[in-house]
C-alpha cells in the first residue's frame, strides 16, 4: 500500500511545524540567555556603584575635621551622591556617577592644600579603596556594554526580531564628565 | 569563546573514559600476567576501575589543591599585596566571572603564572615571585587576564583533570613496571607450558600499555595544549584593552634565563611560559613544545595595533601565522574595541618603579601566606619575620637580645 498526496502533505506540513516550533524555541532561549547575561553584567555595576557610595560618607567624615572652611565643596560631594543613589538605569546613572566623579575630583584636588589631611592614613585608605573601585566600575561597564550589545544585536536581527516584542533593548552604561562642560570656577579675593 | 569551552567540556570527558579504558586494559592484563588465571585478570581490572574512581574523584574535588601544591604556592589575602589582589579582581570583572579566583604567591625567582580549579566558580591564580619582581601593573595586568581567560574558557578545568590523571598513570606505569620484574620472576618459577604462548602474548600487552601510557598521556597534552595559548592571549587583550601589556610582558619571560624550581612534567603545560630547566635557554621558536612559541604570540599581540577585539586578533593571526584561530561563532559576536592604555592609577595601587621594592613586597606578601608573622622588636627596632614553627616561642630579639612582645599568629 502507499500513501496518498494528501497524507504526504499532511507529514510535511507536520515535520515543518515541528522545525519552526524548534527553531523559535532556540531563538527564544537565546534572547533570554542574552538578557541575563546583560542583566548579570549590570548587577556587578552596581555592586562596585554601591562600593563608591557606601566609601563616600567615611570620606567626607575624615576631611571634615581637617578642612572646616570647605563646607561647600563636602556638601556639594555628599549631594551628588545622594542623586547618584537615588538614579535609577543605566543613563540617569551615567549622567549622576559622572557628576559624582567630578565632585569627588574637587575634593581630592582641595586636600592637596592640607598637609595634615593628606598624611592622615584613614584619608589615604580611603583614596585608594575609591581609585581601585573608579577601576572596578571602569571593567565593569567594559563587559557591561558587550553584553547589552550583544543583547541588542541579538534581538534585532532577522527573524528573532518578530518575537523580540517583549524583550526590552538594554541600555549602555556611559559615565558623562561633567566636569568639562562646566564653566570654570573663578575666585576673586 | 563558547567554541573553546564546549571543546574543553567534551575533551575533559574524553580523557576521563579513555584513561579510564586504558587503565582497565593495563588492570587486566597484568592480573592476567601475574595470576596465570581469569579471576586474577578480573580482579586487576576491578582495581584498576577502582584507581580510576579515586583518581577521578580526586581530580575532581582536590585537583585544584594539589597541583597548587605540587608548584608550592600560598595563598594570600587583600592585604598581604593588595596591587595584585585587585588586578585579579578587575579582571575577574573583566571577564564577567561571577566569582573571584583565590590568589596565590610561588616562591621561585623565575618569572611565571599558572591558574587552576575545575570550574570558574572554584579558580585560583599563582603567580611566582619572579614575575612581580620584574613586571609593571600594566603588564601584570596582561599576565593575569591571560590566566583568567584560561579559566573562563574551561582550560584550566581540562588541565586540572588532565594534569591529575597524567600524574596518577604516570606514577602506576611506574609500578607496574617495577611489579612487571618481580612478577616475571615468579611466572618463570610455577609455569609448567600449558598457556605458554598466549602468556606471552599478554605479557606484550602489558608491556606495551605500560611503555604507551605515559607516552599517550603526553600525546593528549600536546594535543590540547597550543591552540588555547593563543585564544588565553586574545582575551586577554580583549579584557585589559590593552595588546601590548601582554605582548611586554611576555618579552620580559621569554628574555628571563633564570630555571625554575618546579621541573614536573605535570605541572609544566599550566604556566603561561614554559618552564625553564637549568642550565636551558628559551628557544623563542621552538616547535614541538606544549606551548607555541612565544615570539610568535608576542608578534600576534603586536600587529593588532590600536585595536583589541577578538576579530583583530585573529587577522593579526592571520597576517603572522597564517589562518584563523577564532571560533567563528565568537567572531560573528565580536565588535570592533578600540585599544587605549590603562588609564593611570593611585600612588598606593601602582607597582613600585624599583625591582628590589617590587621583590620585598612581592616575597614579604608571600610570607604572609606561608604563616610569617611579622614583629618589630621594641629596642633594637629589627623587624622580625617570624616563621610558624617559631611563633609563640620566640621570646627574645636575635639581634640584641631584647624581650619581644608576643609572637603567637593572634599578635601578628
Amino acid at each position: 500500500m502507499g500513501l496518498g498526496i494528501g497524507e504526504l502533505a499532511i507529514g510535511a506540513a507536520i515535520v515543518v511545524v515541528a522545525i519552526a516550533a524548534i527553531y523559535f524555541i532556540a531563538i527564544y532561549n537565546n534572547l533570554v540567555r542574552q538578557r541575563n547575561e546583560a542583566r548579570n553584567a549590570w548587577a556587578q555595576i552596581d555592586v562596585q556603584l554601591r562600593r563608591r557610595h557606601d566609601l563616600i560618607p567615611n570620606l567626607v567624615e575624615s576631611v571634615k575635621g581637617y578642612a572646616t572652611h570647605e563646607k561647600s565643596t563636602l556638601d556639594a560631594v555628599v549631594q551628588a551622591r545622594n542623586a547618584a543613589l537615588s538614579a535609577k538605569g543605566p543613563a540617569a546613572s551615567g549622567e549622576a556617577e559622572g557628576l559624582l566623579g567630578a565632585a569627588l575630583g574637587k575634593l581630592f584636588a582641595l586636600a592637596e592644600a592640607y598637609p595634615d589631611l593628606k598624611a592622615n592614613q584613614n584619608f589615604l585608605a580611603l583614596q585608594e579603596e575609591l581609585a581601585s573601585t573608579e577601576n572596578k566600575i571602569g571593567f565593569a561597564r567594559q563587559y557591561y556594554n558587550d553584553a547589552a550589545t550583544r543583547y541588542n544585536n541579538a534581538r534585532e536581527v532577522f527573524p528573532a526580531n518578530l518575537i523580540a516584542g517583549s524583550f526590552e533593548p538594554a541600555e549602555l552604561f556611559e559615565i558623562t564628565v561633567a566636569a568639562q562642560r562646566e564653566a570654570p570656577q573663578v575666585k576673586l579675593s | 569563546m563558547l567554541e573553546q569551552i564546549e571543546s574543553n567540556r567534551r575533551r575533559s570527558a574524553l580523557i576521563v573514559v579513555v584513561m579510564g579504558v586504558l587503565l582497565v586494559a593495563v588492570g587486566l592484563s597484568l592480573g592476567m600476567f601475574l595470576t596465570n588465571d581469569q579471576g586474577g585478570a578480573i580482579l586487576g581490572g576491578a582495581a584498576a576501575l577502582g584507581v580510576w574512581m579515586v583518581m577521578w574523584l580526586f581530580a575532581r574535588f582536590q585537583g585544584d589543591n594539589a597541583l597548587l601544591q605540587m608548584a608550592g604556592a600560598r595563598e594570600i589575602a587583600k592585604g598581604d599585596h593588595p596591587q595584585l589582589f585587585n588586578i585579579v579582581e578587575e579582571m575577574t570583572i573583566a571577564a564577567g566571572l561571577s566569582h573571584m579566583p583565590r590568589v596565590f604567591i610561588v616562591d621561585d625567582p623565575a618569572p611565571n603564572a599558572f591558574a587552576v580549579g575545575r570550574d570558574p566558580t572554584k579558580a585560583a591564580v599563582a603567580v611566582t615571585i619572579g614575575l612581580l619582581q620584574i613586571l609593571d601593573r600594566d603588564e601584570l595586568q596582561g599576565v593575569v587576564a591571560h590566566e583568567i581567560a584560561h579559566i573562563k574558557n574551561r582550560d584550566v578545568a581540562l588541565m586540572t583533570t588532565a594534569g591529575i590523571m597524567l600524574g596518577a598513570i604516570v606514577l602506576l606505569a611506574d609500578i607496574g613496571t617495577r611489579a612487571m620484574w618481580f612478577g616475571g620472576g615468579a611466572r618463570r618459577s610455577r609455569d609448567d607450558n600449558s598457556q605458554g604462548g598466549g602468556q606471552a602474548i599478554l605479557a606484550l600487552v602489558a608491556i606495551v600499555l605500560l611503555v604507551l601510557s605515559p607516552i599517550l598521556a603526553q600525546l593528549v597534552y600536546f594535543a590540547l595544549s597550543r591552540r588555547r595559548e593563543y585564544l588565553a592571549d586574545a582575551s586577554g587583550a580583549a579584557f585589559t584593552r590593552w595588546p601590548e601589556g601582554l605582548a611586554s610582558a611576555l618579552q620580559k619571560l621569554g628574555s628571563s634565563r633564570i630555571s625554575q624550581a618546579d621541573q614536573s612534567r605535570v605541572t609544566a603545560p599550566m604556566y603561561i611560559v614554559r618552564p625553564l630547566a637549568p642550565g636551558q635557554h628559551r628557544n623563542f621558536t621552538a616547535a614541538l613544545s606544549t606551548h607555541p612559541p612565544l615570539e610568535e604570540r608576542i608578534r600576534i599581540l603586536r600587529a593588532m595595533g590600536k585595536t583589541a577585539d577578538f576579530a583583530a586578533y585573529d587577522r593579526a593571526y592571520q597576517q603572522v601565522a597564517g589562518g584563523h584561530v577564532i571560533g567563528r561563532r565568537t567572531l560573528a559576536q565580536s565588535k570592533p574595541v578600540e585599544a587605549h592604555a590603562p588609564e593611570p592609577v593611585a600612588a598606593a595601587e601602582a607597582i613600585p618603579a624599583q625591582p628590589t621594592a617590587r621583590l620585598r613586597e612581592a616575597s614579604d606578601a608571600y610570607l604572609a601566606g606561608a604563616g610569617y608573622v611579622r614583629v618589630r622588636c621594641p629596642s633594637c627596632e629589627a623587624l622580625l619575620k617570624i616563621p610558624p614553627a617559631r611563633q609563640g616561642r620566640l621570646n627574645h630579639c636575635p639581634r640584641c637580645g631584647g624581650q619581644l612582645p608576643s609572637t603567637s599568629r593572634a599578635a601578628g
